[in-house]
């Protein structure tokens, strides 16, 4: 079994680099979390802020190489034409990869301080800001291989077939890269630069990402389900639409309490409590082009992470969202463990599943074969449940820390300090890491199933 | 039913929705811009208040705490410590510098940055420019 376009092969490398990012993400993870229980876990040698910035800037570094990765597989198929450079794509590959861990290994070697100093970060200070923490020139890299990367994809899309998806997807690309260059603008006025932050964390994420995740799915189950693509594309304009209707004024949620006029209070509130909505619609495409199938596609493992992506993400995103969406609400849930829980479930749910999910599907043809052998398939669809479980508990931990830290730091009557509310939240956070092992325990399924042979399915 | 919905028009749904929204938040973006200086307490800050928030960036300090609820969850919320820590930078200045080198055993501990006496007085006098923020009365209460 060939691939339509040789070019898509080019996809793996990018996949493969996901993946062992992705491990490393989650070991990363599973340190933090012991650093919540046992205060000076690797003391002073990884403090907890740095550990942070590690586990956080894999996860962005591995999404951006499953989301290039899905282009260089998805659009040659769309447009019908081999990619544009190949070669183009293989040499970002490499820079993208000695970049990102070139910036993960001096977080961990060199003081923050110093790193920021030795990289001249005074120059144009970039530096220090949440999930943005990568030094300037590391951003300016990655702005290069962004626009280098939509070169390659923007003009094997425009000199070949012109699809709803492809097209969705090269406006969340071009968004992505667009809004991150309000990384490079930081502000000495701090609600200013926090207003402007949002920009590139808000609406990446509740913004043109969802284009990216919406028309990575709707690819993936015309594949596997064989549904019309005109039922298809209505579904997914639909999707987006309501995605940017809520979203965009929806980035209001975080305007509430950082220095920002009052009648964000009422937008954010009303726009972002409809921001579940498309996410809903999400879970509604997904089984309901499944149960419309015509054909029965031998990947199942596909399938089940394409159902699992639109549920979770609708948890995570949608239902763990609006619980602290509305202002009033968020007047004591800002900045506590419930944003750790709503982060946490959303992110796996929306963007790490959906990633792999489209691994998922290309990965076996990418090997020669429709789809994995049985065998195979039923370890990862394991992989898959314990992941999934894993972080429906982890977020039902933080959940309930987030609780009880808002009762005891800010409803009571007599509100305690942060640190003695922190030693009372133990046993969630106990129950937390457990749950994150068990997370780190589905994740090695997952790379073993990559090496279980069996019978193929061709 | 299903016809009378066509696939164009959720693409117009889409592309209008989507540009009117954009429009309007650029409009709104505009708005909150001009009304800025009413709450973000640009009165107080002084050079060495832009100094001390490079002092905050180089070292990372949101990789562990909130600031104005903004940042990780690991350490406490430092938008009001200026308050907290009784209107004195020289409180927070001497807790800063007091951190132990290698930490406290089985608990959490904040790293020891050795700022220099500069760097301390600029992070102290950001933390309360910071503290003077109009939020909308967040965080609730003292404790942040």
């Amino acid at each position: 079994m060939n691939l339509k376009y040789e070019s898509q092969s080019v996809a793996k490398l990018y996949f493969m680099a996901a993946i062992g990012l992705f491990v490393g993400q989650i070991l990363f993870g599973v340190i933090l979390g012991l650093q919540y229980v046992w205060g000076d876990f690797l003391f002073p040698a990884i403090p907890f802020n740095i550990a942070r910035m590690v586990h956080t800037n894999l996860l962005i570094v591995w999404l951006l190489f499953g989301f290039m990765g899905a282009s260089y597989y998805l659009v040659p198929e769309e447009s019908q034409r081999e990619l544009h450079s190949v070669k183009l794509a293989k040499i970002l590959f490499w820079i993208f990869l000695v970049a990102g861990a070139t910036i993960v290994a001096s977080y961990l070697l060199i003081p923050y301080a110093r790193l920021a100093e030795i990289t001249g970060n005074g120059i144009l200070p970039t530096m220090g800001r949440e999930f943005l923490e990568q030094p300037t020139i590391s951003k300016i890299g990655i702005v290069i291989v962004v626009l280098g990367f939509l070169y390659n994809i923007g003009l094997t899309i425009l000199s070949g077939r012109k699809t709803v998806i492809n097209m969705v997807l090269l406006t969340g690309l071009v968004g992505l890269a667009v809004f991150f260059l309000f990384a490079f603008y930081v502000p000495d006025n701090l609600v200013l630069d926090k207003y402007f932050w949002w920009f590139v964390v808000h609406l990446w994420v509740e913004g043109v990402w969802e284009l990216i995740l919406a028309s990575l799915l709707a690819f993936v189950l015309i594949k596997v389900t064989g549904v019309d693509r005109e039922v298809i594309e209505k579904w997914l304009y639909i999707i987006i639409a309501m995605a940017l209707i809520s979203g965009i004024i929806g980035t209001g949620h975080h305007f509430f309490y950082i220095g920002t006029p009052g009648y964000w209070l009422w937008l954010g509130s009303i726009f972002s409590a409809l921001e579940p909505i498309p996410f809903f619609m999400l879970t509604l495409f997904a089984f309901n082009v499944v149960n419309k199938r015509r054909r029965d596609h031998p990947n199942k493992a596909a399938t089940l992470w394409a159902l699992g992506t639109a549920v979770m993400a609708f948890l995570g995103a949608g239902v763990w969202g609006f619980l602290h969406t509305l202002a009033p609400v968020n007047y004591y849930t800002h900045g506590t463990q419930i944003t750790a829980a709503h982060g946490h479930m959303a992110f796996y749910g929306a963007y790490v599943m959906v990633v792999l999910t489209i691994i998922s599907y290309a990965m076996p043809l990418m090997r020669g074969r429709k789809a994995n052998s049985m065998k195979a398939q039923v370890v990862e669809m394991w992989s898959f449940w314990l992941m999934t479980v894993a972080m429906v508990f982890i977020t039902l931990f933080l959940t309930g820390a987030g609780i009880l830290q808002v009762y005891l730091q800010r409803l009571t009557d007599t509100p305690l300090p942060f640190m003695v509310v922190q030693e009372k939240l133990a046993v969630f956070y106990w129950m937390r890491e457990l749950a994150g092992v068990v997370f780190l325990i589905g994740l090695i399924v997952y790379l073993v199933s990559f090496f279980i042979k069996g019978e193929e399915e061709v | 039913m299903k016809e009378r919905f066509t696939k164009g028009m959720a693409r117009n749904i889409y592309y209008g929705g989507s540009l009117f929204f954009f429009l309007a938040f650029i409009g709104l973006t505009v708005d909150t811009v001009n009304k800025l200086p009413q709450t973000d307490n640009r009165e107080n800050l002084t050079e060495v208040v832009a100094f001390g928030k490079t002092v905050w960036e180089n070292n990372n300090c949101v990789g562990c705490h909130t600031l104005l609820g903004e940042g990780a969850y690991f350490a406490p919320e430092l938008g009001n410590v200026y308050t907290r820590f009784g209107e004195s930078t020289e409180a927070i200045k001497a807790f800063i510098k007091s951190r132990p080198v290698e930490g406290i055993k089985g608990r959490r501990s904040m790293p020891q940055f050795n700022l220099t006496e500069e760097e301390l007085e600029g992070i102290a006098q950001f933390l309360k420019y910071a503290n003077g923020i109009k939020t909308h009365n967040w965080p609730p209460n003292i404790q942040g």
